[in-house]
């Protein structure tokens, strides 16, 4: 089945179906890393956008009923070189292909990724749509006529509807709650392996309603889109911040820098990857980490007491936070991984300490 | 923290003489380290008693001594240049033990020369087997269970621990006879009495059998700030029981979800902090097919033949960066060479597929045993790279120079079904032909597994390749007459442009469907079937490469500088 993947400046790659047949509107955004597809696909960050690979042989491994990062397929549209037939692994249940279908996504396969990739790394990212059933001028007037991605609170789609809580045997040693803007299961699981149980609170919730049952913690979870949307929420971290020590993450990060002066800016093609070098300036040491966000925070305007803590090896972008005075830290990439290195995972055991000592 | 100022001459260790496992890698080695210390203002000595190599071309080196390379002749190069350093990690095992020989003569003491790089201990915890294997049990890193036993009362005991199956190895026999794998205790109980008394000393080491299990290395670097960095990781397309050197190998690894990428390379960064190298070092880990059971079985603590590939693979220069920190330099102040725009700190992403052929001698030695097993027999390799496995494969095997232009060998096609299974079976430099060849009898991917026990995603690629032959050779005639018609909406074109795709050859595809070599080059040209050449540039095209190289792909887009 042709597909065509067209993108906002008119340029057009044709290759074929991969899912579902029709059609996928969304941010085209790269991601440089080999391993992942699976957590990539339920990683509620990527809402909104359509994920192009730049590993070109994606699948191989298949998809198992473990690695998911969230209930469902986030992506609004997958784009690969190359997708696996027949994957390998003891784990895997079902093939790309047809997990796509059965998700009931729309992707493309069998473009030249590394063209795609070039032309948003000159360009910037772009809105762009993938279809099986339309010629490219018709698909670049429709992108033309559609919302673009600013704008869009695309965390109220992935926020949880109701508080839960994550599973957790035995008496826990801290309670966290977390206040979720697309969480990734591997930031529960990653409390959870330190002894800590969470209570997931939707991203509309009250300072009060999180702070009704005293946790021990506050968790601020990663999240999808332009935080220039997302002025209720900064008003809850805002008042949040500080009753327990606190811990950004990703989104998280970026809505703790509002909320003490400072704001963000678009980056011309984001950080999403596996491979992205981040300096604590505390220590000097380097550290690789995942990456998956497209703004960043301007550290010009940073007031009470919030100074800049690590940052982006390669082109010098803000990636953590920490107050001198209070127990508020946030990292603006992915110590729990899932995929990517695991090597910032101390930043949990960090958050625990907050808590032992508070 | 910046280059240790204190350091102004440096004595480097070539390799030496080319023998199996030690060729040109570790002259490219050291030649880019050479460079790599000059750029720092370090004066370079030289000695290598090896004069057919680059690096002790004159202008690689200040000096360049062409000498034997032992104690006595490197104690009195040291003793007339005084250089402040020695960098021996470098010159593959002959570097090493000539640094250790002559840091144990008091040389180096005498002479006040500091060993540049990873420190001896390290170097001597990572090589012996003893301390290597307690290290590794008290940073909690899995190395395969092991037993010295010397009377049958041991020898069960050691059939306790429910570790099965086990290789029973019977020490100081001639060739190894008289071991053997055992499933259980009577197995165990019959092999291991037979090897006590054959064996010399009356000892037999029993330990966890790992035949089958998939191969994995990962290339690490750490400098002396701590900041660790994997520079690639490479999967083995021959399981475990072939050494690495002997078996074919792709980058990065493709059987492997995240969990056990990351699994792996956190047990390699534990393994690369706790012996405190500073440079270079590779690990070579055994995972279970049908769980995330691991083990540790190998650590060079220096600049490998792996890393020379891992070098070539990613655009990474692995010994240029293991030069800088040898001389006092973290990896966040050593340039990307290929960006110039990054640092040497980060971990490179490969948009394309690496793979890596070993060239056995058997063509000049015909009556050499042509099984390959634990000890290596390669005497070259050949490494390919494009946009997916199957065409890395063709390029790669065209690369041999064996006279294969790809999977059809002549010698396999005329084996009966049961010498076919045997070639299966049993490892040989003609394994994958044999394998290719009982593709096109019809054998399945599952029966083909169960002889070789090489990974299910290998094979179904290696099968993909021989449905393209057949597909050619169906509809040969059709795609034969399309150089009349030239009509680019017919089907064929298709066929012709997806077998390119796949890396066939012009004169392999005018095998199967009855044209020369050059009409079918002239036919895919009238059909816009070029190929394109796309950058190495570490990094996935996420940045803009200064000094990359390329490789050809049949792709939309061809990349130049601008």
């Amino acid at each position: 089945m042709r597909a065509i993947l067209a993108l906002e400046d008119g340029t057009w790659f044709e290759g074929r179906g991969l899912g579902r047949q029709g059609r996928s509107y969304g941010e085209v955004v790269f991601n440089t890393g080999m391993t992942g597809y699976q957590e990539i696909l339920t990683d509620p960050s990527y809402s909104g956008q359509i994920v192009c690979l730049t590993y070109p042989m994606v699948g191989n491994y298949g998809v198992n009923t473990d690695d998911f990062e969230s209930r469902r397929v986030q992506v609004e549209g997958f784009i690969v070189r190359e997708a696996d037939v027949n994957p390998s692994n003891w784990r895997s249940t079902t093939t790309l292909d047809a997990f796509l279908k059965q998700r009931d996504i729309v992707g493309i396969e069998g473009i030249d990724t590394r063209r795609l990739t070039r032309t948003i790394r000159s360009r910037g990212v772009m809105m762009g749509s993938i279809s099986t059933d339309e010629e490219p001028d018709q698909i670049v007037a429709r992108i033309r006529q559609s919302p673009s991605y600013a704008g869009v609170d695309f965390v109220r789609k992935v926020t949880t509807e109701q508080p839960y809580e994550w599973p957790y045997d035995g008496a826990p040693k801290h309670r966290v709650a977390l206040l979720d803007c697309g969480v990734k299961f591997n930031i529960m699981r990653s409390l959870a392996n330190l002894g800590c149980q969470t209570t997931v609170y939707p991203c509309t919730a009250s300072p009060e309603e999180v702070m009704e049952s005293a946790p021990d913690g506050i968790m601020l979870s990663p999240g999808p889109g332009d935080p220039d949307t997302l002025g209720y929420i900064v008003e809850t971290v805002r008042a949040l911040a500080g009753k327990a020590p606190t811990m950004g993450v990703c989104l998280g990060n970026q809505l703790l820098g509002y909320a003490f002066g400072s704001r963000c800016f678009k980056l011309k093609f984001g950080h999403r990857g596996s491979n992205h070098p981040v300096r604590d300036m505390n220590t000097g040491r380097v550290y690789i980490t995942s990456q998956n966000h497209g703004y960043a925070l301007d550290p010009a305007h940073l007031t009470g007491g919030m100074e800049v803590a690590h940052i982006n090896l390669n082109d010098g972008t803000v990636e953590g936070l920490r107050h001198r005075d209070l127990p508020i830290f946030s990292i603006q990439y992915h110590p729990e991984a899932s995929p990517g290195p695991t090597d910032s995972m101390y930043f949990f055991k960090q958050f625990v300490a907050m808590m032992d000592a508070a | 923290m910046p280059r240790d100022p204190s350091i102004k001459r440096v004595l480097v260790i070539g390799s030496g003489p080319i023998i199996i496992g030690q060729a040109a890698e570790f002259d490219y080695a050291g030649t880019q380290a050479c460079r790599s210390l000059r750029e720092e203002g370090v004066e370079v000595i030289l000695i290598n008693s090896n004069p057919a190599t680059i690096m002790t071309d004159l202008e690689m080196a200040d000096r360049v001594y062409i000498e034997p390379l032992n104690v006595e002749f490197a104690a009195r190069i040291i003793e007339r240049e005084r250089p402040d350093g020695l960098l021996a990690t470098l010159g593959g095992q002959t570097g090493l033990n000539l640094a250790t020989q002559l840091a144990d003569a008091g040389v180096l003491e005498r002479f006040n020369v500091r060993l540049l790089g990873t420190p001896l201990a390290s170097i001597q915890m990572a090589e012996d087997r003893e301390e290597f294997r307690s290290l590794m049990r008290r940073i909690g890193e899995p190395v395969p269970e092991s037993w010295i036993v010397e009377d049958t009362d041991a020898l069960a005991e050691s059939g306790t621990h429910g570790v099965w199956p086990l290789i029973v190895r019977p020490a100081y026999t001639l060739g190894g006879t008289g071991g053997g794998i055992a499933h259980n205790m009577e197995q165990l109980m019959e092999i291991g009495s037979r090897g006590l008394k054959l064996s010399m000393r009356g000892q037999v080491m029993i330990e966890r059998c790992l035949l089958g299990w998939k191969e994995i290395e990962y290339e690490v670097m750490r400098d002396a700030n701590d900041t660790c960095i994997t520079v690639c990781n490479m999967e083995n397309f021959d399981p475990m029981g072939v050494h690495t050197g002997d078996s074919i190998v792709v980058a990065p690894s493709q059987t492997l979800s995240d969990k056990e990428y990351q699994m792996l390379r956190t047990a390699s960064l534990n393994i690369i902090r706790s012996l405190g190298i500073e440079g270079g070092c590779n690990v070579q880990l055994a995972l279970s097919p049908d769980s995330f059971d691991y083990f540790v079985i190998e650590v060079n603590p220096r600049v490998s033949r792996s890393s020379a590939l891992a070098s070539k693979a990613t655009g990474y220069p692995i010994a240029r960066v293991a030069a800088k920190i040898a001389v006092g330099l973290y990896l966040d102040e050593i340039q990307n060479a290929v960006t110039q725009k990054t640092l040497a700190c980060f971990e490179p992403t490969l948009d394309y597929c690496v793979v890596k052929i070993p060239r056995w001698p058997f063509d000049k030695f015909t009556l050499a045993d042509r099984r390959i097993t634990t000890q290596m027999k390669a005497t070259g390799e050949v490494m390919a790279i494009d946009r997916s496995f199957e065409p890395a494969l063709m390029k790669a095997i065209r690369s041999l120079e064996i006279g294969a232009y790809g999977l059809s060998g002549k010698h396999v096609n005329a084996l009966s079904d049961v010498q076919l299974e045997e070639r299966i079976s049993v490892a040989t430099d003609e394994r994958l032909f044999a394998i290719a060849e009982a593709f096109r009898r019809g054998m399945m991917v599952e029966e083909v597994q169960a002889l070789s026990a090489i990974d299910p995603w290998f094979l179904h690629r290696v099968r993909n390749l021989v449905a393209m032959e057949t597909r050619l050779r169906v509809h040969g005639r059709a795609i034969a007459a399309l150089a009349d018609t030239l009509d680019p909406t017919a089907a064929e074109v298709a066929i012709l442009r997806e077998a390119k795709r796949m890396g066939f050859a012009d004169k392999q595809i005018g095998e199967c469907i009855g044209l020369a070599e050059s009409l079918v080059r002239d036919l895919r040209r009238a059909f816009g079937i070029v190929a394109t050449f796309k950058m190495v540039d570490t990094c996935a095209a996420e940045f803009e490469a200064a000094t990359p190289y390329y490789y050809s792909c049949y792709d939309e887009e061809t990349e130049t500088i601008a």
